[in-house]
């Protein structure tokens, strides 16, 4: 409660004091990581990023689910179809959700197929219906799905590709894939930059110079040749599945030296602190004091790191498969989706095709800001 | 000066060691090479002329050797079946794909990989410079925020997508033909006017396609550095004692802002090279990406093992002089003495 005593813009506030309650004004008494948390909160553009990462990442065990069809169920009659509107109004009149039905035709003269939409048959959307059946979480049958197509009519509400498949049901799917694929590639450099970084920064002298001239090389080459190599030397014979493991490591094992170059100069100043020598003097290990001591005074600033490396890996991937190196089908992702638009012909006749470029943006978009973010939020100072 | 370059040097080639031991590791890693698919191939086939002329290549290649002989033939410090003849000694080995020498094979697309690349480098300088200066002496304007925003879609727009649909575009508007950096009715044909033209005017999309990420990169670097210079007294005395707002500007807090954008080259060239050979492959230019990608798929050894080599020393050299530059431009730097 506020009241204002005395002159203008000089505020008391009149009621009882509580000697308990803290002051809100001081920040010495909240730890690193409350302080860490109030500077981040603080970046609206970061926060909304994080929260959209979150839905993206939260949705990844559910995607048979949320899709309105199986990522390889075929529909033969609308081959190329492009997106069906989703209206809510017929006639002037509410309805809900519903599409209109398509009618198929070939065009003789330019052997293509036009669709036309009924525009007298709305059909609506059912919700949480039976469709293509699913392993649910990899666990046990199931086919219920979020949204489903009209029952006797069809849902592409981002077109059909080559094979008359959804494109927004694969691009659901595809969302997985590409989505774990930034993960684990960032954790396997992460590991590694953590590793050599620290082994740089904490032992000095020749370890340091060896992991410097290593990240100096490793720097040195432009990253999608060596790609392109590591991956046409992934065996053919290989399942899609262990491609998909191939792909990640390798992505991960050529990003590392950015993390361990931050790991290694930050490890080279905390190395002189008043603290380490104590614990050292105590007769901590070297792995003690760099788990203990070390680490948790610059996690954060590694974890702002490791958020800005992420993209590299989702648009990695993407650029891979785009080529034909990278994920085959029928694992799907966002860049094999792209690797079918890979033509003129898509560009001009199936613009639609493209679609998978707009979550690859959302997706890097929002980490570059949460990792923005996280880095302001870790050194305030620079 | 002259101590410092032949330092520099001599670490370069140290690098390119390192760099060439792991090339010709990443080649030999996938099971099988050129040759004995070939000769599986032909066995099926049987014809047994060809077998006895692929066998002969190998033997002729030294590629019934050890790999560790077969590494240090390929870089020349190994005699192999026709004496040291590596890539120290200038010959790049054979292409078993086009059966040529690979120097004949690569040929045009090496200078023409040159250009691809220098472009984009002075596209991303020319173009990042002026808008750097603009939104930080314009700071928290609606220009300052439209160059932020569309430097973070420029970083995360996939470039290759981005280069499908300008090219459509360029096409349909300027009717440029698609793919090649240069109209085919010049194929062949020697260098003048008409054709440095058109060299031009196809390098236009695949440039700007390179630079973009390098640039929205710079930008960001730039306007950091030159806030930082802007707040310094030196630039606020500047002002006071009545110098023009140009001058004060590119006379002192523009110098100092440059010493580490020169420096950043080293971070902006091997994007650029990987940039070049991923646009290179879609708008199928005539450089080395295309050629690396079939030789990496047809296991076409020494053809793959030179592009890759030659990338990388693109990158390295890139750097050397960047290096350099930066000697020149800050008396204060003084690389490598103590």
């Amino acid at each position: 409660m506020m009241e204002r005593v005395g002159g203008p813009g000089h505020f008391v506030d009149t009621g009882p004091f509580d000697p308990d309650a803290g002051d809100p004004g001081r920040g010495e008494a909240a730890s690193a990581w409350r302080l860490f948390l109030r500077r981040f909160l603080r970046h609206r553009l970061a926060v909304a990023s994080a929260l959209v990462l979150a839905a993206l990442y939260a949705s990844v065990p559910f995607v048979e689910w949320l899709a309105p069809y199986g990522q390889a169920r075929r529909n033969g009659d609308f081959i190329h179809a492009p997106p069906q509107g989703l209206h809510l109004f017929h006639d002037g009149r509410f309805v809900g959700p519903f599409v209109y039905p398509y009618r198929a035709e070939l065009d003789l003269q330019t052997f293509r197929r036009d669709y036309r939409s009924d525009r007298s048959r709305p059909q609506p959307l059912r919700f949480l219906c039976r469709g293509d059946g699913y392993p649910f979480l990899g666990l046990f049958p199931a086919d219920r799905h979020l949204v489903c197509p009209p029952e006797g009519g069809t849902l592409f509400l981002l077109g059909t590709d080559r094979l008359g498949r959804d494109l927004l049901s694969r691009l659901v799917y595809g969302a997985r894939v590409s989505l774990i694929i930034g993960l684990v590639g960032v954790s396997i450099s992460f590991a590694l930059g953590l590793i050599l970084g620290g082994i740089a920064g904490y032992f000095g002298g020749a370890a340091d110079a060896a992991v410097q001239r290593l990240i100096e090389i490793v720097r040195s080459l432009p990253e999608l040749p060596l790609w392109l190599a590591l991956s046409a030397a992934l065996p053919p014979t290989w399942s899609p599945l262990w491609v998909f493991f191939g792909i990640t490591i390798i992505l991960g094992l050529l990003d590392w030296p950015g993390l361990a170059r931050a790991v290694r100069a930050k490890l080279l100043a905390l190395r002189e602190e008043d603290f380490v020598q104590a614990a050292e003097l105590m007769g901590a290990t070297p792995a003690r004091v760099i788990a203990r001591h070390l680490i948790p005074n610059f996690m954060s600033h590694l974890i702002a790191s490791a958020t800005l490396a992420i993209p590299t890996m989702i648009l990695g991937e993407t650029a891979l498969s785009f080529l034909g190196l990278g994920l085959r089908p029928p694992v799907t992702s966002w860049g094999v989706l792209l690797n079918e638009a890979q033509n003129l012909a898509a560009v001009q006749l199936y613009p639609w095709l493209l679609w998978p470029v707009v979550p690859v943006l959302v997706t890097v978009l929002a980490f570059n800001f949460l990792g923005d973010g996280l880095r302001d939020a870790a050194d305030p100072y620079q | 000066m002259i101590g410092l370059v032949l330092r520099r040097c001599a670490t370069m080639a140290v690098t390119l060691l390192v760099i060439s031991a792991l090339v010709f590791l990443v080649i030999k890693l996938p099971p099988g090479d050129f040759l004995t698919n070939r000769i599986a191939e032909l066995r099926a086939s049987g014809e047994a002329a060809s077998v006895a002329k692929a066998e002969l290549l190998i033997r002729q290649y030294g590629l019934d050797r050890p790999v560790t002989e077969q590494y240090l033939m390929w870089i020349g410090l190994w005699p192999g079946p026709a004496g040291f003849s590596g890539l120290i000694q200038g010959d790049w080995g054979w292409s078993f794909e086009y059966d040529r020498p690979v120097a004949e094979v690569v040929g045009d697309a090496l200078w023409l990989t040159l250009v691809v690349n220098l472009a984009a480098v002075i596209f991303v300088h020319a173009v990042a410079i002026p808008i750097a200066l603009y939104s930080a002496t314009h700071r928290h304007s609606a220009g300052d925020a439209l160059v932020t925003v569309l430097g973070y879609v420029g970083l995360a727009v996939p470039g290759f997508l981005l280069a499908l649909i300008l090219l459509f575009y360029a096409n349909r508007w300027f009717g440029l033909s698609i793919g090649g950096l240069y109209d085919a009715e010049f194929t062949g044909k020697p260098w003048d006017w008409p054709k440095v033209r058109s060299l031009l005017a196809h390098l236009v999309v695949p440039t700007l396609v390179i630079g973009l990420g390098g640039t929205a990169a710079m930008i960001r670097r730039m306007r950091a550095n030159l806030l930082d210079e802007l707040a310094k007294p030196y630039t606020v005395t500047a002002r006071a004692k009545g110098l023009p707002p140009l001058r004060a500007l590119l006379k002192y807090p523009f110098r100092m802002s440059l010493n580490p954008f020169v420096a950043d080259i080293g971070n902006l060239l091997p994007h650029v090279v990987s940039g070049s050979v991923l646009v290179s492959l879609v708008l199928s230019l005539p450089t080395v990406g295309p050629l690396l990608l079939d030789a990496l798929r047809s296991q076409d050894q020494f053809m793959a093992g030179f592009i890759l080599m030659f990338i990388a020393g693109l990158t390295l050299v890139g750097m050397l002089i960047s290096d350099l530059v930066l000697v020149w431009l800050d008396p204060r730097i003084r690389l490598g003495a103590r």
